[in-house]
């Protein structure tokens, strides 16, 4: 841990990891849950070379209706099984916790004019999303990991000041940490039994959306993408929840722009879902013409040359951005 | 061997808050009481089922929610810790239950063979859901009974309430022939709330009555009116309107346990016994049985 305060964004990275239990239990059983699981290696090597304090990770398949809840247990031990996929076996797992960090969170998220909670207790139930995670990036519980809950009611506003919260927290504490949201693209699963060697995107639709988001994160786009949540909640989600929010909260928690290098590792079907394996690293080159990428100007400072690309100023000089090279390999 | 029957059938809804309240030596967290309405009204819930002689109880809850089917818990014995997701800081109910998995599997077995899609759950290490358990608690605290325990499907969700309330009127259906080939006297539950909009936040102490009303009143409408029509035997009636109610007041008949029960019990047409009515952190809850005769 990092001592003082800082003024930089805390967060290294961020990825989008999908949740459901086949990764960890059942990857043999067909090629592309496979090669999901695989992207969880190259995910968990790329946080060690980070060596970030904690992991920060916002689940979908926590669903919390008082406010927010953010885990502050220590050490959280117990082998889960999923609901739906009991039949696959369990999971055992030891999950260490940031009681400190977790617990500012709750209290910035408080003085942000939020409700939220801290959850601590023996035998809570983690959720699965959450657990698979756990176990194919952090299953030696390296290091701390806080886990917060997706309320269901939460809109935008709301999710974005608990975002917000989150980094003031790492701030005041000094710590780094990459973050992670837990959650597929469509969410979709399959109704009736289908063999794993048939797996399949839910519907074409629900794959074209998959593939647009996959198109703008892969040009680093995060706000654009979190812009789109309401439109992505419509056309590619079933509406178990008020809206599709992972998105809102980590653009807020990276910094509300376009400014990354994005990386989709792999993106497969996971009974029915849109599975996707995505990093995003800053980046001083951010995706061009984007209306909300432009500044709120107070006094004119001059041409942003939002236009066209200037090689040597969008090199930049701060070392700890990676840059496009570094993130995609050498263009052939 | 005699036909089995269903001798009873109970809304009987879980907020964990009611056992948070009567602070049974299972619950961790201790009270100072809260939400009597509700609990006088299981209370004499309690009375009249114990006046019966049964078996089995039957438990649908909305807190076992799959997505392929039906399930139905297919382990004799359960023992460990219930913690509830949302009120951890009320609900940690050290639980000890059997199952009657020969009554479960007999279920399955006739929902599968009348084209259902369903699933015995076997894994040993399975937490069985806090909607079970709370109704189950509320219902028969001494667990002297093996229960039943079936998922709720989400398919409210995934298609609308009308493609779910068919597939649960065909597994009333088969619960209830199961039932009659079994031999077996079965009390049956819908764990469920009537309108389910929560509030958001909650007081200091929880149990704090100062603060417990109805979320809006249009659900205290909806809440009523459906009261209305199964104290009537209206159950017919109900179901035809069981679409706008779920939507209107974000009733928790989403999980399909209600439509489940009243096709178990064929749509009743003599009113059920209403025990009580009350607010659970906003929400509806209402305590009603059903006799058949």
């Amino acid at each position: 841990m990092k001592t003082g305060t800082m003024n930089k964004n805390p967060l290294l990275k961020a990825f989008l990891l999908p949740g459901l239990p086949h990764l960890v239990l059942a990857a043999d059983q067909n090629p592309g849950w496979k090669k999901i699981k695989a992207c969880f290696s190259e995910v968990r090597k790329s946080i060690d070379l980070l060596n970030p304090d904690v992991l920060l990770v916002y689940s979908t398949y926590w669903p919390s209706i008082l406010g927010h809840q953010v885990l502050t247990r220590p050490l959280s031990e117990w082998t889960h099984v999923d609901d739906q996929f009991h039949a696959l076996g369990s999971i055992p797992y030891k999950i260490k916790g940031d009681e400190l960090l977790g617990s500012l969170i709750v209290q910035k998220s408080k003085e942000r004019g939020l409700y939220a909670k801290t959850v601590n207790y023996q035998g809570f139930p983690i959720d699965t999303g959450s657990v698979v995670v756990h176990e194919l990036v952090n299953a030696s519980a390296k290091r701390p990991m806080v886990v917060v809950s997706s309320n269901i009611y939460a809109d935008r506003a709301e999710t974005i000041v608990f975002g917000k919260a989150a980094v003031d927290a790492l701030k005041e504490q000094g710590k780094t940490a990459v973050a992670i949201i837990v959650s597929s693209l469509s969410n979709r699963l399959h109704s009736e039994v289908v063999a794993p060697a048939d797996d399949h995107i839910h519907s074409q639709k629900d794959h074209e959306w998959n593939l647009k988001f996959l198109e703008f994160l892969k040009e680093g786009r995060l706000e654009d993408v979190s812009q789109l949540s309401r439109q992505f909640h419509r056309e590619a989600r079933v509406h178990k929840v008020a809206n599709f929010k992972p998105f809102w909260w980590l653009s807020a928690v990276m910094g509300q722009n376009n400014l990354y290098a994005g990386e989709i590792l792999g993106y497969e079907p996971v009974c029915g879902t849109g599975a996707a394996v995505v990093g995003l690293t800053p980046a001083h080159k951010a995706a061009k013409d984007l209306e909300f990428d432009e500044n709120d100007p107070d006094r004119y400072g001059g041409e942003r040359n939002v236009i066209g690309g200037d090689e040597e100023e969008d090199a930049g000089s701060d070392a700890a951005f990676m840059s496009e090279e570094e993130v995609f390999g050498k263009a052939p | 061997m005699a036909k089995g029957k269903i001798v009873a059938g109970c809304l009987a809804p879980h907020p964990p808050h009611l056992v948070y309240a009567e602070n049974p030596a299972q619950n961790e967290p201790r009270s100072e009481g809260g939400w009597e309405s509700l609990r006088w009204a299981y209370e004499r819930l309690r009375k009249s089922l114990s006046q019966i002689d049964y078996d089995v109880l039957v438990v649908h809850s909305p807190h076992w929610r799959t997505q392929v089917g039906t399930h139905f818990l297919g382990v004799e014995k359960f023992k460990s810790i219930s913690v509830d997701p949302v009120f951890p800081h009320l609900f940690r109910y050290h639980y000890d239950l059997t199952v009657d998995v020969e009554l479960s599997r007999a279920i399955h077995d006739k929902a599968q063979s009348q084209g259902m899609t369903t699933q015995m759950m076997t894994n040993p290490d399975f937490r069985v859901d806090y909607g079970t358990i709370v109704a189950c608690h509320l219902t028969n605290p001494s667990w002297d009974k093996p229960i039943v325990a079936i998922s709720s499907n989400g398919a409210a969700r995934y298609y609308n309430m009308d493609v779910l309330q068919a597939m649960m009127f065909d597994l009333g259906r088969a619960t209830r022939e199961a039932i009659e080939e079994s031999g077996k006297r079965a009390v049956l539950l819908s764990s469920n709330s009537l309108s389910h909009r929560h509030f958001v936040t909650e007081p200091d102490l929880p149990e704090d009555m100062s603060h417990e009303h109805i979320n809006n009143h249009n659900q205290y409408l909806w809440d009523m009116k459906v009261i209305e029509l199964l104290r009537a035997g209206k159950t017919k009636e109900f179901s035809s309107m069981m679409s706008d109610f779920t939507e209107q007041a974000t009733a928790e008949t989403e999980s399909g346990s209600l439509s489940w029960l009243l096709s178990a019990l064929d749509f009743p047409d003599y009113g059920a016994e209403l025990h009580g009515y009350g607010t659970v952190i906003g929400t509806g809850n209402a305590v009603m049985e059903w006799r058949p005769s």
